[in-house]
């Protein structure tokens, strides 16, 4: 067996998953916190106000990484659950399925702060927009996701048809992501760029993107945290699992 | 053992399904009776003015007739699964996709063929221009046969389960909102004067990949939830 595939076994043991996750998991929502907080005090005092938006633009440092993190997660969710669907494998199921909650509630997040600025800038709460209306789409396509896991008595087969359900909704994503370019409805288009210059002033762009890299890591803090109690849940009967319960129970006395 | 051919048996399926369905002819008429009232209540509930029920007719037409096959989708595996039919189907060795396409198809055929044929007279309900009609029932043809496969797909995830109404529509209405958008949207267009070929030209080619990928989909699924 070459590392690789030795390595990928080695993970998807769910002892190794939990302890490796015990160890990263605190020090995940550490640097996710810290880098937060940088990012949150350079975006809302550091940067310039905005010539025509003055101070409500400053929205953007939590509505610009929670929308992009709504997709990552999506898209995070539907490979490891095209994993689950078609190698079984038991970590992947966990991961898709915990991943599901937190980027719904990322979602969430991007559509109550685009409402929050949608009032004052557009005079309106909500407008069946093309980005608008396929993000609540994606809301919905989340919660269809949880419902469907939550549904079925058996663990194991909940996650895989829930997963399949996930791996279908995937067409969503691209009609998010190009939605601004399709259909020219209210929402602006991208102004940050992988491939060639960004249409954002380096004095906000770089708070913005510390605020991206904050989410990612707080996104993979959340799942794993969130993985470790499914692990222990549906591995309760298991012999590792006694064994971590009798130590904690001697270090509590 | 001998088996018959995947057309004798994909025959079988559908003059199967299509008799049952005849020997119960009140009930298939049952989806076409809930969109009938579906669409009475909006005259009711926003007052009999023709201009304004006009405007918004197409609109609640295919939203009814959305509702009426969202449930009418629970029939489409509910009793085969009950009494052990559908195992078979699974079990069978012609390859499970195909068959599961003759299911799909006959379903639409019992369930959907209905609606499309009494769109006119909700169409009516809600003074619908005559000069859309066209564009509407074009669209009917079009978007039934889809949102029966994709339905088909979240049923065939939800078979194993006991009361899973509310459950399948939130599985099943997002992937129908783009189906609504496009199909409404033609009659919408049509009815401002304006081009309607292009949402038209985007459902069948959403049809033509659906028709592919969905029966194998739903295999896939089957197999999920009843192994």
């Amino acid at each position: 067996m070459n590392t690789l595939s030795l390595w990928f076994h080695k993970f998807g043991s769910p002892p190794t998953f939990y302890r490796l996750s015990r160890l990263l998991c605190p020090w995940l929502f550490a640097a996710a916190c810290l880098i937060g907080a940088v990012g949150l005090y350079a975006g809302l005092v550091l940067a310039p106000a905005d010539y025509q938006q003055s101070d409500a633009y400053r929205i953007i440092f939590i509505h610009v990484p929670c929308a992009w993190m709504s997709l990552f997660a999506y898209i995070f969710m539907a490979a490891n659950a095209f994993i689950a669907v078609v190698w079984r494998i038991k970590i992947s199921e966990i991961l898709a399925m915990t991943s599901a909650p937190v980027g719904a509630m990322f979602t969430a997040v991007t559509l109550l702060t685009g409402a929050i600025w949608g009032k004052p800038m557009w005079g309106t709460w909500w407008t069946w927009d093309a980005r608008l209306t396929s993000e609540l789409v994606l809301l919905f396509l989340y919660l269809g996701v949880i419902g469907l896991y939550s549904a079925i008595e058996d663990r194991r087969q909940a996650a895989r048809a829930a997963s399949f359900l996930g791996l279908i909704g995937i067409v969503n994503v691209p009609i998010v992501h190009f939605s601004v370019n399709w259909w020219n409805t209210l929402h602006q288009g991208s102004t940050v760029r992988l491939l060639g210059p960004s249409r954002i002033d380096a004095s906000m762009l770089w708070p913005l993107l510390l605020m991206a890299l904050a989410t990612h890591i707080w996104f993979f803090a959340s799942v794993l945290a969130r993985s470790r109690t499914s692990v222990l849940e549906q591995e309760s009967g298991k012999e590792w699992v006694r064994e971590i319960v009798q130590a904690q129970g001697v270090r509590h006395g | 053992m001998r088996y018959g051919t995947l057309g004798s048996a994909c025959a079988a399926l559908i003059r199967r399904d299509l008799l049952l369905t005849w020997r119960r002819r009140g009930d298939a008429l049952n989806p076409a009776l809930f969109a009938l009232m579906v669409v009475a209540l909006f005259p009711l509930a926003l007052g009999p003015e023709p201009n304004q029920l006009m405007q918004i007719a197409a609109g609640i037409v295919f939203v009814a007739i959305l509702l009426a096959s969202l449930l009418a989708l629970d029939a489409l595996f509910r009793s085969d699964y009950e009494d052990g039919t559908l195992e078979q189907i699974v079990l069978s060795p012609h390859p499970l996709p195909v068959l599961l396409a003759c299911r799909i198809g006959a379903h639409w055929l019992t369930t959907a063929v209905p609606l499309i044929l009494v769109a006119p007279l909700l169409a009516e309900m809600l003074h619908l221009p005559s000069t859309v009609m066209p564009v509407l029932m074009l669209a009917l043809a079009i978007a039934t046969p889809l949102l029966s496969l994709l339905g088909a797909v979240c049923v065939a995830l939800t078979v194993g389960m006991r009361r899973s109404g509310m459950l399948l529509a939130l599985l099943v209405l997002p992937l129908y909102v783009p189906v609504l958008i496009f199909a409404a949207g033609a009659c919408n267009a049509a009815q401002a004067g304006l081009p309607f070929l292009a949402p038209l030209l985007l459902l069948g080619a959403g049809l033509a990949l659906a028709l592919v990928l969905v029966p194998l989909a739903c295999a896939a699924a089957l197999r999920i939830s009843i192994s």
